[in-house]
């Protein structure tokens, strides 16, 4: 078994909190890991990734190789695209639908959905309004979370469970609105899973 | 100690450091070294263990300081990215004619690629000119078995030792395995008390020790078990990898069973026999290293008439830029794999500064005060404010190191261009733009110098200032006027009297330096919240 991630988003979306959910519950279940992470430069607005690798056996690269990924998980809808090359043929695209804006020549919404509803296996949510109904749109990237959940081989108690550990210091308000998160994300990958 | 941590290439050698007895660490902030040094800062056990942990004034100051803790016999570690080894290089190179006294190592995180660099140096280059050994380590779990053993071969052979890692190590994360805990060594002051006075007398006999000392370092790099050779059956090719490569080998062979002769090289020198032994055994030999072709010369040697070599020289290996598990299945003559073309309406997405961020305002406000005259007389530095070089800025015309701004603007004008303008940070001011703040003064400059004081290295993450709220009082001191040291507050309010300060010191004939002074959004954020924190503890206490 082997799952390669590649985590999109803009610098300052916290792309990373969804690689830290993954990446402890992955390692309770007692599989291998490595993620390689971006730092310095490029997390001012700018374009961000992250390679996440799990897999039953020892990992070798840091990096996963072009056209080998098995899911594109994204907060934002332009940068799933980005990493396209990376994606295997019968890969998952995982994204967000709400934009982040902060270029003059960002493309039509309209134009950009089209490109990913091109995509065969495609989940795409606006996981921001999804997290606001709930009570915070801090919580958007644990629907995404949510929406990739069954793409992953892990068992979905598992990143509850992860959940639970990552937010118990900040309260049980702040836990339950992240399961609640990630519970609503799930729903609509399974309610939209061709 | 079983349990595995998940770390950082970059964490895994300072979790190392604090785990062999290691009893300071000096640094400057540089991607992508900054990590190692913040994890020895917030470590509890550093603390307790009284290690010094902190950041130097650059990469020199650094580098020196870790000498003096070495040299009372203590072991020290000192970080940089690989263009401060450049800065730290008078130092560094000496030091290989001094000896290390307690175990010394020097870490150089290099940036081939250049995902946050200005050039993709190998640092190699650099261990083999100061003639001292060089660890480059595979993996995250090496880079902290190898910290044990480098500090351990820098105390048995008396020699600082050179780590070299790259961005990809730095900056992914994969479980470690500790070691047992290493006590921190006592004082104990060289035993020959010349061994660090380099007056020629002395260094000639140190130096010829160290030329000596080359047979030990290729021994211990044969026997050290960092440099594994693996047999293959098929002899058509040997291959040889130098750090992270061999994990891009690796990655081709899902079941790890390799038919061709493999060997894995991760210390230097380079240990004569065991690269004789494939060399000789195989018909031809591929060659992947990340960085320049270091081995790759080393076997071709000038004349390169011996057997067929395939690397980054021959055009196998793209000559620049870091490698991946795709460069080296083509390389193998495997199939490349590749996914869908990325769809042509995703446009690029630059870093660009914050919203809110101080030099937005103070490069409105130059930009402005510039527009009655030509182009192109903006010297710059290395720091945020570098992406004032984009739009819709486009405000800046050089960066090229740290403290080139100062002293690019000075050499303009001593060429006849005026006004010239110097745009530099406070901690790239303090790093390298004093000594030329002194050389402006000293040759009574036209020169303009702005001193964006954010009150932190922003570009890093936001670490402390060397010379944080004694930026005038360093320019009052290298000679500056009085009357032509400005303290700005760049914010839109202000926007009106920061221009007119900037349009009247533009005129000057002399050195004239404004300070805008306000602090790093992002630094502001976090303190704030820190604030709001310790009230809330303060509430329930």
């Amino acid at each position: 078994m082997k799952r390669d991630i590649i985590l999109a988003g803009v610098g300052g979306q916290g792309i990373l909190s969804i690689a830290t959910t993954i990446g402890m519950a992955a390692l309770n279940t007692g599989l291998h890991l490595k993620q390689a992470e971006v730092h310095g430069m490029s997390q001012r607005g700018g374009d961000v990734s992250s390679n996440l690798r799990i897999a039953d056996h020892e990992i070798a690269s840091d990096l996963i190789p072009f056209g080998q990924a098995d899911l594109i998980i994204s907060v934002e809808p332009m940068e799933s695209l980005r990493y396209l090359p990376l994606l295997s043929p019968d890969g998952w695209l995982i994204t967000n639908t709400k934009p982040f804006i902060n270029i003059p020549n960002y493309p039509k919404m309209e134009d950009l959905m089209a490109e990913i509803e091109h995509f065969d296996n495609h989940i795409a949510l606006d996981a921001d309004e999804i997290a606001k109904n709930l009570g915070s749109t801090r919580s958007a990237n644990m629907v995404i979370l949510g929406a990739a959940s069954p793409f992953l081989e892990i068992a979905y108690e598992e990143l509850q469970e992860s959940i639970r550990r990552t937010f118990a210091r900040k309260g049980e308000e702040t836990v339950k609105l992240n399961l609640d998160a990630l519970q609503a994300g799930r729903d609509f990958a399974d309610a939209h899973r061709s | 100690m079983d349990q595995k941590m998940m770390l950082l290439g970059d964490e895994a050698i300072a979790q190392a450091g604090i785990d062999a007895g290691m009893s300071g660490i000096y640094a400057y902030p540089g991607t992508p070294s900054t990590e190692i040094t913040e994890y020895v800062m917030q470590s509890k056990e550093a603390k307790s263990g009284k290690v010094r942990a902190g950041w130097s004034t650059n990469e020199k100051t650094a580098m020196e300081s870790a000498l003096g803790m070495s040299y009372a016999g203590k072991r020290t570690m000192v970080c940089m990215k690989h263009v401060g080894l450049n800065v730290a290089a008078d130092a560094f190179i000496n030091s290989a004619i001094t000896g290390a006294n307690g175990g010394l190592i020097i870490v150089s995180a290099d940036d081939p690629s250049m995902h946050s660099s200005q050039n993709e140096q190998d640092s190699r280059v650099y261990g083999k000119f100061a003639m001292i050994p060089i660890l480059e380590p595979t993996n995250q779990q090496d880079a902290y078995d190898m910290v044990h053993y480098g500090f351990d071969m820098s105390e048995q052979l008396g020699i600082p030792v050179l780590m070299r890692i790259t961005t990809r190590l730095a900056h992914s994360r994969a479980g470690v395995v500790r070691k047992p805990l290493h006590v921190q060594n006592e004082i104990h002051l060289p035993a020959n008390h010349r061994q660090f006075i380099l007056l020629p007398a002395n260094a000639r006999r140190q130096y010829k020790q160290l030329v000596a000392k080359q047979r030990d370092f290729e021994t211990y790099a044969t026997e050290s078990g960092f440099n594994v050779f693996t047999d293959g059956k098929d002899k058509s090719m040997g291959i040889i990898t130098t750090g992270i490569a061999y994990n891009y080998l690796l990655e081709n062979y899902p079941d790890r069973l390799i038919p061709f002769p493999v060997l894995k090289i991760s210390q230097y020198p380079l240990p004569h026999d065991m690269v004789a032994q494939i060399y000789n055994s195989c018909d031809s030999l591929l060659i992947l290293e990340e960085g320049y072709p270091v081995v790759e010369e080393a076997i071709r040697g000038f004349m390169d008439n011996g057997k067929m070599i395939h690397g980054r020289l021959d055009g196998t290996i793209p000559r620049d830029g870091e490698l991946n598990p795709n460069i080296v299945a083509v390389s193998l003559g495997k199939t490349d794999t590749r996914g869908k073309d990325i769809p042509s309406i995703v446009v690029g997405r630059p870093p660009s500064l914050c919203k809110g961020c101080p030099h937005i305002y103070s490069y409105n406000a130059l930009n402005e005060a510039l527009e009655k005259w030509s182009k192109g007389r903006v010297f710059s530095d290395i720091g945020c404010y570098t992406l004032g070089a984009l739009e819709p800025f486009d405000a800046i015309n050089t960066c090229v190191d740290m403290g080139a701004s100062i002293t690019m603007a000075k050499g303009a004008a001593d060429a006849g261009l005026q006004p010239a303008v110097a745009v530099i940070g406070d901690s790239t001011f303090t790093h390298s733009g004093i000594t030329g703040l002194i050389d402006c003064v000293k040759d009574k400059n036209k020169v303009t110098i702005m001193i964006l004081d954010n009150e932190t290295t922003a570009m890093t993450g936001g670490q402390d200032s060397s010379a944080f709220g004694r930026i005038e009082d360093i320019c009052l001191g290298v000679g500056v006027h009085k009357d032509h040291i400005f303290v700005l507050n760049p914010s839109p309010k202000h926007h009106e009297e920061n221009l007119a300060i900037l349009k009247q010191e533009l005129e000057y004939e002399g050195v004239s330096v404004i300070i805008p002074r306000r602090e790093c959004i992002q630094t502001a954020i976090r303190h704030h919240k820190e604030h709001k924190k310790a009230e809330a503890v303060n509430e329930v206490s």
